[in-house]
């Protein structure tokens, strides 16, 4: 598998390390302990399109969004991840 | 006969007759040519016996001529360099080449085992699984080491192979698999347009079954016009040929695996280069031109030597001029068969009879056979007689039901083409059926790849060049090349027509794999006793599981199985396709990356004065770090570590600690990041002062610990232990990154470009005075406990100066640049002379930070919360941190937790062991009444007994409790005592000092 890093072009997968699903955003301070319960144990686990977390630590040192088919591990966008696990300001 | 090449022919082939090269083959010399592989060398010295087989010892021959040969396996070369399961078809000839035949004992003529052939009713699909299922303990005993000694393949050398193994990446537009016909006409066409190409072929010699076949092209004789188009490629600056490499495998994002066989034509690979080399090629494209395997027909004695693969035949009297026989009868269901006998009428050879299986023969090849005056017949092989000398006579029976015998040395067996469609399958592709050549073709190919010619299912001539040179253009053009690709190369296509014929009916045994020795009634017989599923069906008779993976025997045990339940062979469907393609050695996977090479090493700044010293050194991680410094007249490591100990406790030692990770965190936001991923506060903390931290995975457990240290108001020096240095790297960039991006900060690591040693002990103020300025003011006013400022050193040079102490003494952690390390650590042993410096190692350091109570890694195990370290208080209630709401759950704040405590045995002269269980006085040992174990361990030269750390419920309540220590591992029981676990210096006092 080969991830296109946004910062440092198209690199093989070894130099990337594997977080999973991108989606839960880290609750707010005082979200309560079932929010951050859901935050910390509940992961999609998709039979196709997923975004997820890469990090680039062979590389820039980038965490990334990357959108991939976990069925045929086509990718079709990397996007550097800079807030993208972080919940929305007063949401 | 044998050893004189009684069977070359005079002229021909593709040999090089003035280099004669020796070779021994079960311990009789003979002689080839250069451009033999040992298969074509063993045929032109009349060897038709090359081994005995898998289960019944039946004697076999020469099957192919190719890497699809399940038959001609032999060990190749000796000593450490043995090699079983070698295809002696694709083993190159060199001289002084050894081999042996294999499965046979004592001789290959005389073999004790084939009296298996007698109970072969009871070797039957699955035998092994009936027979030998009870009792399951003779299993292991008795069962299977008496069938690994009659059954089996070659024996690997047992010992570790002298050879190197190379790893290595390429990078192009157009990878191609293949150079015969439709591959080169591939390689052309990209390459014309301007894509960088690399060319793979299995063989030595580019061409593929242009060498044995010929033909026309272009109006040029083949050989002449592969030899332009090598011309043209090879002048070409983009242009990679690899011959003697197979691609084996297709990865995810166009990433394929070649294993290239570097020096295996060559006894010993020449000084510092290597046997093979593992590829992983990055491509835009494939075109897969890996041709076409004939299939055999199973009859009745189809396993004889002697009996050949149609093509092959004429690969051994076209390209190597080598005779596989001088009386052929040609078995055939299909026009191409027929070359055969033009082959062998051409080199001078008899043909007995043409054995063809369907109802018209063209007027061509029945002028062929008048003029060659050998009988046409119709009908099928249903007896091979011969034995382990060959062929001798063949019967057959006739379309009408009469009978008929051929007395041949030879039989040539020609069941049609099966695209090669491994590779294109690779990804789960499905290859289809197609009708008009009762053929899987590719279907389903991974992204980016495309077979052509006969790996396509065109088996003509015209029809190869055609759809190669197509596909290499459309390769090119998909990656973006669109130079001039000149004219395609044309060829006309000979006819091909085809009567599927698969089984012959008869009484003895019919070989679908000869490798795996499975028969066509093992296959019927499985399909009866409910084997429904071709998965199962492999698994249960074998079919297909030996190192040529089926690739001779696959589709015809389809073709049994489907004819058996009644189905169509597309019915009845293909097994998975996994690579790889052609077996690789597992050294070749490995590389390089062996024995004390197997992962990099990292040495710390002062390793090579430590080993100056005669130090011992410990792997921790990558990390070689000194573990003790023995001297003359020590009896064992306690005595040397318990030395150091006491050195540094009534002096001053010093440790190269640069193996802690360590982190720059610059920005106005440091302070509230550090805020954030630690449980205390660091916005809090003074510049020129450094706290310990303690982190938490955001689940509630402890992650790391380490110094964070303020050498400005917008720079923090941040340390982690040697274990987690990378990971909590990459924890805080998650964290800066993904979680917190509205911080303003930056994290740099710096672990190796600071060189870091602590130095402590009572005198350690003494020695830093010889190093540093003396402008530098270090007394406990000028550099309280716990301080941290960059200092210059006499010289010059500036250090970073932390008061911080593990060891529990009065002590300083000094970082240097790491270029500076060695320098350091030789300029502490000079300027520490006076108040006897001791350099100590890992051993010591992890005794006094027990006597100090100290947690680390057995402690830090991925279980414990900062509570159970006795760290909770450092819990700030008045920010949010990382693990801060998961950590305030129920079970992780129970007050029965297992909390870290300190640990000794009673009977003071009894020595501790980590991993022993804690059990309350009078309970029974046992998983019910187990409270905890102990985590560390060590000889405490202060208290002059051994102590240790230990996990144990309410263990902080416990103080005093004497408990039993129960070590079933080593059969050991005995009292301890639940104590403090700050076991030196409770108050702190000596570190302050
Ligand atoms: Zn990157």
């Amino acid at each position: 598998m080969r991830i296109t890093c946004p910062f440092c072009g198209e690199r093989e997968l070894g130099e990337f390390t594997y977080l999973g699903d991108a989606k839960p955003q880290r609750p707010a301070a005082d979200a309560g302990e079932d929010a951050v319960y859901d935050y910390v144990y509940l992961r999609d686990n998709i039979a196709g399109v997923m975004s997820e977390h890469w990090y680039h630590g062979g590389g820039c040192r980038a965490w990334l969004k990357v959108t991939r088919n976990t069925l045929t591990h086509e990718i079709s966008a990397v996007e550097a991840a800079a807030g993208a696990g972080a919940a929305k300001v007063g949401a | 006969m044998a050893g004189d090449q009684a069977n070359r022919l005079t002229s021909g082939g593709l040999i090089d007759r003035s280099t004669a090269l020796s070779f021994r083959f079960d311990g009789k010399n003979f002689l080839g040519f250069k451009g033999d592989t040992l298969a074509s060398a063993l045929v032109a010295n009349g060897v038709r016996l090359v081994g005995r087989s898998f289960k019944y010892h039946r004697p076999r021959g020469i099957l192919t001529a190719g890497s699809e040969e399940p038959n001609a396996l032999v060990e190749l070369r000796s000593g450490a360099r043995r090699e079983p399961n070698t295809k002696a078809t694709t083993a190159e000839l060199y001289e002084g080449l050894e081999a042996a035949s294999q499965n046979r004992w004592p001789s290959l003529n005389f073999d004790v085992m084939s009296v298996n052939q007698l109970f072969a009713p009871i070797f039957v699909a699955g035998f092994y699984y009936k027979t030998f299922m009870w009792p399951a303990k003779f299993w292991e005993a008795i069962y299977e080491p008496a069938i690994r000694r009659a059954a089996g393949l070659g024996r690997a050398s047992g010992v570790s192979d002298p050879d190197h193994y190379d790893k290595a990446w390429a990078h192009c537009d157009v990878v191609i698999a293949g150079s015969g016909p439709a591959g080169l006409a591939a390689a052309l066409a990209a390459a014309r347009s301007g894509a960088r190409v690399i060319l793979c072929e299995e063989d030595f010699v580019l061409g593929g079954r242009l060498l044995a076949d010929g033909g026309t092209i272009d109006g040029l004789p083949a050989a002449e016009w592969v030899a332009r188009a090598v011309a043209e490629l090879e002048a070409m600056p983009d242009v990679r040929i690899m011959t003697r490499t197979s691609l084996f495998g297709v990865y995810d994002g166009g990433t394929y695996g070649a294993i290239e066989r570097v020096n295996d034509h060559l006894p010993v690979p020449p000084e510092h280069q290597v046997r093979q080399r593992l590829w992983r090629i990055v491509a835009k494209r494939c075109v897969v031109a890996a041709g076409a395997i004939e299939r055999p027909i199973v009859f009745a004695g189809n396993d004889t030597p002697g009996v050949m693969m149609a093509s092959a035949m004429r690969s051994y009297i076209n390209r190597y001029a080598a005779a596989p026989a001088r009386r052929i009868a040609l078995f055939t269901n299909n026009e191409d068969g027929w070359r055969t006998a033009d082959t062998a009428i051409a080199a001078g050879l008899q043909v007995a009879a043409v054995i063809d299986a369907r109802a018209d023969v063209s007027p061509a090849h029945r002028s062929l056979a008048s003029k060659g005056g050998f009988p046409v017949l119709h009908g099928s092989v249903s007896a091979v007689e011969g034995g382990k000398g060959g062929v001798r006579k063949i019967s057959v029976s006739l379309t009408g039901g009469a009978r008929a015998e051929v007395e041949a040395d030879g039989l040539a067996v020609s069941g049609g083409w099966n695209p090669a469609v491994g590779l294109t399958s690779y990804h789960r592709g499905r290859p289809k059926w197609r009708d008009d050549i009762a053929a899987f073709v590719p279907d389903g190919a991974p992204p980016g790849m495309v077979a052509a010619g006969a790996a396509n299912g065109a088996f003509g001539l015209g029809a190869c060049l055609r759809e190669g040179f197509e596909a290499g253009a459309a390769a090119a053009r998909d990656a973006g090349r669109s130079g001039n690709i000149g004219s395609m190369p044309v060829a006309d296509d000979a006819a091909f027509s085809l009567t599927p014929l698969w089984h012959v009916a008869g009484k003895c045994k019919a070989f679908v794999d000869q490798q795996h020795d499975v028969t066509a009634s093992d296959v019927e017989l499985a399909q009866r006793e409910g084997f429904q599923s071709v998965e199962h069906l492999k698994r249960y008779t074998t079919l297909g599981m030996a190192t040529d993976q089926g690739k001779t025997s696959n589709v015809a045990g389809l073709a049994i199985m489907a004819a058996v339940s009644g189905k169509s062979i597309p019915e009845t469907g293909t097994t998975i396709y996994r690579p790889p393609y052609v077996p690789v050695a597992i050294g070749a996977f490995a590389g390089h990356h062996r024995d004390e090479n197997f992962h990099a090493t990292r040495l710390t700044p002062s390793h090579h004065w430590a080993a100056e010293q005669g130090a011992i050194f410990v792997d921790t991680g990558l990390w070689k770090r000194a573990q003790w410094y023995p001297r003359p007249g020590e009896k064992d490591w306690l005595e040397s570590v318990t030395r150091e100990v006491k050195a540094v406790r009534g002096g001053v030692g010093f440790c190269d600690v640069s193996t802690l990770g360590k982190i720059d965190v610059h920005g106005p936001d440091a302070g509230a990041f550090l805020d954030r991923v630690y449980i205390n506060a660091f916005s809090s903390l003074a510049v020129g002062k450094a706290r310990y931290g303690l982190m938490l995975r955001e689940d509630g457990i402890v992650y790391d610990d380490g110094t964070t240290s303020r050498l400005a108001e917008d720079h923090y020096f941040l340390t982690t232990t040697t274990a987690k240095a990378g990971l909590v790297m990459q924890h805080l960039e998650f964290c800066r990154q993904v979680l917190f991006p509205e911080l303003d900060v930056q994290l740099t690591s710096v672990s190796d470009q600071w060189a870091q040693f602590s130095i402590a002990g009572p005198k350690t103020r003494d020695l830093l005075k010889e190093i540093i300025d003396p402008a530098e003011d270090l007394s406990n006013d000028g550099f309280p406990f716990m301080g941290a400022r960059e200092v210059k050193l006499r010289g010059g040079l500036k250090a970073r100066l932390f008061r911080i102490s593990f060891s529990g003494e009065m002590a300083f952690e000094i970082s240097v640049p790491a270029r500076y390390g060695e320098a350091m650590a030789r300029n502490l042993m000079i300027a520490g002379k006076p108040f006897g410096v001791t350099p100590y190692g890992t051993e010591a350091l992890g005794v006094m930070r027990i006597e100090k109570g100290h947690v680390a890694g057995p402690e830090l195990n991925g279980t414990t919360t900062a509570g159970d370290l006795g760290l909770g208080k450092m819990m700030s209630t008045k920010k949010d941190f990382v693990g801060r709401v998961m950590a305030g759950r129920e079970a992780l704040t129970a007050p029965s937790r297992q909390v870290v405590v300190g640990i000794k045995p009673t009977d003071k002269a009894r020595r501790l062991r980590s991993g022993a269980h804690i059990i309350p006085k009078d309970e029974t040992p046992g998983p019910e009444n187990d409270q905890g174990y102990v985590t560390s361990v060590c000889f405490s030269p202060v208290l002059d007994q051994w102590i240790g750390l230990g996990l144990v419920e309410r263990g902080r309540e416990r103080i005093g409790e004497i408990v039993l220590a129960h070590d079933p591992l080593r059969g050991e029981d005995y009292d301890v005592e639940l104590c403090n676990p700050v076991f030196y210096d409770p108050d702190g006092g000596r570190q302050r000092g």
